[in-house]
């Protein structure tokens, strides 16, 4: 491969050069991280660009010459996988005069032909031809910089692709860290410890995308953004048997749920202790969707105790794990977080579904969880985050007050014994804490401020 | 089971493999000439459904319009352009009966941020086609919709085609099934909750 050095960080000298410490402060940060299309600009390189980011998970493009489009940042990409197996993202800009050469969102290809001038790449970013050749003084096809710039470190996790554009960045498990093992858990919980990538909800918001990761890990806004959503799960509820996520309402910081930093901006909630640890504690809070006392009657009456581990498939896993800065693992979604300009965002929930691994859940058993788990994933975007999504834009709204310049995040700062670092340098602290939020836009700040080696590479 | 628990208001027993089943066949295929109904009494007759539903929608009549629908309906909102399936795929929105009551009592908890307050809407439906099915209690209709929506000071708009099944139900057409298609189904939707 041949790598290319990119200029793009030091050019970004343009814009305004804030003295990041003193918009990021210990415990407010200013309005202008939100509201300056510069400071965007700046995140699109030096965040985007400067650290490991979520592209695309593995069995979206499960077959040779799979690939599907998607961006880092704001780089139009295509992601695929070659007839050997292996897996690149390429950009997708034609290298000749620069238009996307691909505009489907998915599909099966071994090459891609630009259609502005018809010159023709293989899926591994290799110029394979161009028309009339003769009109060029040399043979492009021979000249690597003619072949698709592509992001020059792709790993993939446990299925999930990520890329970085920075040569400096740790490897990938190491920048994962301690996040590894709630999202271990996440898929172990699975048949055969995997999910697949289904259809999804998908959200647009005019807002920065900050504020989605902001509100990722937020237990102080459920009860009060939620409330209509609280209210209709529990509107036949009695109250011995409260749906969803009602047990934020009695002084959630005294449950045993928690939020933990885990480093390099990624952090955790775990609701897990609140449920009863038995087979069926999962389902027993689950609220109320489409087919679902027909299946849980049907599984109860032929398998007995062992229906309650089927329908916990279903159920929506009450966990937030938050891998900075685009990621969300959250019930049984993947969520994405999609920047599209300083004051619009993208929040893509792909839904997943599960196989039968081993042969032990039958056809059956099979089709009827997953549209069951169809319909429990439908619930939260349907009747929760549109409500956050309007804060969220009532949020930019807000901060259009250029006088009041400050955002408090200050919940937990301060007060004695109420957070913990653990022996293995994460975080924790209750359910409502803001303790997150002052962390990740730590990692933030440093990305901002650092120079990183930002390279595109190039087959050969 | 007696009879209160399968209130589809209360539980839902009816949204089972052979619902999905029924739902998808009469979902595939159904746009056909040699099925279209000529009659124009029989065309104006669900003409004037769609649009009464058109109606009751903008102006917020849920009771109204929950009315139109059979005890045992589905309100499906595909999240791709072919309709799918959906026990494998997500939807934009998929709902039985009580998840469309759930839909409703929610708008009007008073705590909707996304609708505090109510969008106002006007909906132009038109292109009106009915065909017969192979069920003769069965008619399906193929309508375009454009939906302007007014929300905090802007003007947003929807727009697709619907196919919906009816049924005769206790003497009456009645809308088992609604199939809402959005253009940009598959693309990021700008606060989408509303009843479409
Ligand atoms: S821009 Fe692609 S061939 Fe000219
Ligand atoms: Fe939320």
């Amino acid at each position: 491969m041949t790598l290319e050095r990119s200029k793009a960080p030091a050019r970004l000298q343009n814009a305004p050069l804030y003295d990041w410490d003193e918009l990021v402060q210990e415990d407010r940060v200013h309005r202008l991280i939100y509201t300056d299309p510069a400071v965007f600009d700046a995140e699109m390189v030096n965040v985007f660009g400067g650290t490991w980011v979520y592209l695309a998970h593995e069995s979206q493009i499960p077959n040779p010459n799979d690939f599907i489009t998607g961006k880092l940042g704001l780089r139009p990409l295509i992601i695929t996988r070659d007839e050997n197996g292996q897996i690149r993202a390429l950009y997708n800009r034609c290298t000749h005069r620069g238009t996307t050469l691909c505009r489907w969102d998915k599909g099966n290809s071994r090459s891609f032909q630009c259609p502005y001038h018809g010159w023709n790449f293989l899926n591994t970013g290799k110029l394979r031809g161009v028309p009339w050749p003769d009109g060029y003084a040399s043979k492009l096809v021979q000249e690597d910089k003619f072949n698709l710039a592509q992001v020059p470190r792709v790993e993939s996790y446990r299925g999930f692709i990520f890329g970085t554009l920075n040569m400096e960045a740790p490897s990938l498990p190491d920048h994962l860290g301690p996040i590894k093992k709630p999202i271990d858990e996440w898929l172990d919980r699975n048949p055969g410890g995997k999910v697949i990538v289904c259809e999804a909800n998908r959200l647009k918001f005019k807002g920065n995308w900050k504020l989605a990761y902001d509100n990722s890990g937020d237990g102080y806004h459920v009860i009060f953004s939620h409330r209509s959503l609280i209210q209709t799960e529990n509107r036949f509820a009695d109250e011995a048997t409260k749906k969803g996520m009602s047990y934020y309402q009695n002084s959630p910081d005294t449950l045993p749920m928690y939020c933990q930093y885990m480093g390099n901006g990624h952090h955790f909630k775990d609701k897990r202790p609140n449920l009863e640890a038995r087979p069926g504690g999962l389902w027993a809070i689950e609220s109320l969707h489409p087919g679902m006392e027909h299946v849980q009657d049907k599984l109860r009456s032929r398998y007995g105790a062992r229906a309650e581990t089927m329908l916990d498939l279903a159920g929506s896993e009450p966990v937030n794990i938050n891998v900075f800065p685009n990621l969300s693992l959250l019930g049984n979604h993947i969520q994405v977080f999609q920047p599209v300009a300083f004051d619009e965002t993208d929040a893509i929930w792909y839904g997943t579904k599960i196989e039968d691994v081993d042969g032990t859940l039958g056809e059956e058993v099979l089709t009827d969880i997953n549209a069951l788990r169809m319909r429990t994933q439908e619930g939260f975007p349907n009747f929760g985050e549109v409500d956050d999504v309007t804060n969220f834009e009532q949020i930019q709204r807000g901060l259009a007050a250029a006088e009041d310049e400050w955002i408090y995040m200050n919940r937990g700062y301060a007060i004695p014994d109420r957070i913990h670092t653990l022996e293995d340098g994460t975080i924790k602290g209750p359910a409502t804490d803001e303790l997150f939020m002052r962390e990740y836009i730590r990692e933030w700040k440093r990305l901002m401020k650092a120079e990183p080696d930002i390279a595109i590479r190039r087959e050969v | 089971m007696n009879a209160p628990a399968r209130d589809p208001s209360r539980s839902s027993y009816y949204v089972t493999n052979d619902f999905y089943l029924e739902l998808i066949a009469d979902f595939a295929d159904w746009q056909v000439d040699e099925r279209s109904v000529e009659d124009c009494a029989e065309r104006d007759r669900f003409r004037r459904l769609i649009e009464q539903e058109a109606r009751l929608l903008d102006r917020l009549l849920y009771e109204e319009w929950l009315a139109l629908y059979t005890p045992e309906c589905a309100y499906w909102v595909p999240s791709t352009p072919e309709g799918g399936d959906p026990r494998t795929e997500i939807s934009v929105m998929f709902d039985d009966r009580r998840r469309l009551e759930d839909r409703i009592y929610r708008l009007r908890t008073g705590y909707a941020w996304s609708q505090a307050p109510s969008s106002r809407t006007s909906r132009i439906v038109s292109n009106v086609e009915v065909f017969k099915s192979a069920r003769d209690d069965q008619r399906m209709v193929r309508s375009n919709f454009a939906i302007s929506e007014f929300w905090d000071g802007e003007i947003r708009m929807l727009a697709g085609w619907t196919g919906h099944r009816f049924r005769q139900h206790g003497g009456a057409w009645k809308i088992s099934a609604k199939q809402v298609n959005l253009l940009n189904c598959d693309q990021c939707i700008r606060n989408p909750s509303i009843v479409l």
